[in-house]
């Protein structure tokens, strides 16, 4: 299963929620694939021969999971398509599922990437915290699973500098157990966070919209529970992109930040 | 006692690991567990469950249905797939600790009060709902799931981190009144209530 390559998600037009990573209890394994196929057979309707394309790494996983198990059991498209057929729809077996940073890093690449630069993110020192979900189980073509390198590929070739070391790179920030079990994900969080100082970065980026806001939201909890000082800006990929690019802080939705970005902020002033 | 466990434990006897191989999603891959513990040692939350992944396939190997069905282990799994990954017999522990659960909730047997239990059971019925996640809705209702004191006293810990995404627009207050939900709902009701039903017949969750 780790080898298969190339598939995907969530269409934004008919996206449901792909709930894998909590909804475990229950909803159970054919309702939770039925759900996703439901996304396959609308993507297949309305958009043929197009692929699906998630931003989200949990919502990507779950799509790409369900739609392999779809590919390698006959038994289980038949009772997904008898699902589906209780709504009219039906699924062929078509529709790739794709993340948005394989769609960045295997189609357009570095060079393509670097093409519609404006500004250089010169000067600011970037931790790469790619996380779980977009590295595991299925991660980008011709990464490693403990040292992938593509996030620090990406803030080098915006001009920015990436961490030679960082030990949580692809370390859990506790995920959905972040609501259930605050005290060991903040343990995870910290980790996180604290390593990046280490290495001196100014911010951490992220591939994964979870990874952002439990990194980001969760450094004032810390403070006030263990008395650390943490106010370490956390952005995701796309914000870089945006500010390297020529748009306003407000473009990259810097404005959203609940620990300004600053450094980040005064490029896109320039 | 739920009448799904009277009639598994009736059915596979003794059979532990047949009634996991037979119910449990990617069950079927727990016997080519070699024990090496690599899962035991790549788990971000390896220092709080009671059984490791490695402990828990052996057990199901030796028939300790109660503790395993039981165990508060497989709510600890973050989702993360490092032990996945690194599996060298390619176990799908990852999906295996889900369906495991999902088992053991479904016959009523996983520890009562489990916070990622009632989460997780909370997220499905939310999501389910609509066919998209209400955060808004899915936060309140967990902080507030045990009473209204003890909702009113974390929500206010958490007041500060509330009130920041909503100024930073990252939570819609609007969505109190219901919130988005997917095209054709009807439809997706009717294609999850089909699921369940096909999946609950096949592994004897119906009475």
């Amino acid at each position: 299963m780790q080898d298969a390559r190339h598939q995907a998600d969530r269409d934004s037009r008919t996206g449901t929620a792909a709930a894998r990573p909590v909804g475990y209890c229950e909803g159970g394994e054919l309702p939770r694939i039925a759900i996703n196929a439901r996304n396959f057979a609308q993507a297949e309707t309305h958009l043929p021969g197009q692929d699906i394309v998630a931003t989200c790494a949990a919502c990507w996983l779950s799509a790409r999971e369900s739609k392999e198990r779809l590919d390698g059991s006959a038994q289980l498209l038949k009772e997904t398509n008898e699902a589906l057929a209780a709504a009219g729809l039906h699924y062929n077996g078509g529709a790739n599922v794709r993340h948005m940073v394989e769609v960045l890093i295997e189609d357009f690449g570095y060079d393509g990437l670097k093409a519609p630069m404006k500004k250089s993110l010169e000067g600011l020192k970037i931790a790469g915290y790619v996380g779980c979900q977009t590295n595991r189980p299925f991660g980008i073509d011709g990464e490693s699973f403990e040292n992938p390198m593509y996030l620090d590929k990406m803030v080098e070739t915006l001009g920015g500098e990436a961490l030679s070391k960082y030990e949580q790179k692809v370390t859990c920030c506790g995920g959905a157990l972040a609501f259930s079990e605050p005290e060991k994900s903040q343990k995870q969080i910290r980790d996180i966070v604290e390593s990046a100082y280490d290495h001196g970065a100014e911010m951490i980026v992220t591939p994964c919209p979870l990874c952002q806001a439990n990194v980001e939201v969760y450094q004032s909890e810390i403070n006030k529970k263990q008395g650390t000082k943490f106010n370490m800006p956390v952005v995701y990929y796309s914000q870089l992109m945006t500010v390297a690019y020529g748009g306003s802080a407000k473009d990259a939705a810097l404005d959203g930040q609940l620990i300004r970005a600053e450094k980040l902020e005064k490029i896109a002033g320039k | 006692m739920t009448t799904a466990n009277t009639n598994a434990i009736e059915r596979y006897r003794n059979n532990f690991l047949k009634e996991v191989e037979a119910n449990v999603e990617e069950g079927h891959m727990v016997k080519m567990c070699m024990q090496c513990g690599v899962c035991a040692g790549s788990c971000p939350l390896g220092p709080h469950w009671t059984h490791s992944p490695q402990k828990i396939f052996m057990m199901i190997r030796a028939g300790k249905r109660d503790e395993v069905l039981g165990s508060d282990s497989m709510f600890m799994c973050t989702s993360c797939y490092n032990c996945m990954v690194r599996c060298p017999r390619q176990l799908p522990i990852t999906h295996i600790m889900h369906g495991l659960a999902n088992y053991a909730h479904r016959l009523g047997l996983a520890p009562k009060g489990q916070p990622t239990r009632d989460f997780a059971t909370l997220f499905w019925n939310n999501a389910i709902k609509k066919g998209r996640v209400n955060e808004l809705m899915l936060t309140l209702r967990h902080y507030f799931r045990g009473g209204l004191v003890s909702g009113i006293k974390e929500a206010l810990g958490m007041q500060s981190v509330g009130l920041g995404l909503f100024m930073a627009k990252r939570l819609n207050p609007m969505e109190i009144f219901g919130g988005h939900g997917v095209k054709d709902l009807k439809g997706f009701h009717a294609i999850v209530a089909k699921a369940k039903e096909i999946e609950d017949r096949k592994k004897g969750f119906t009475a």
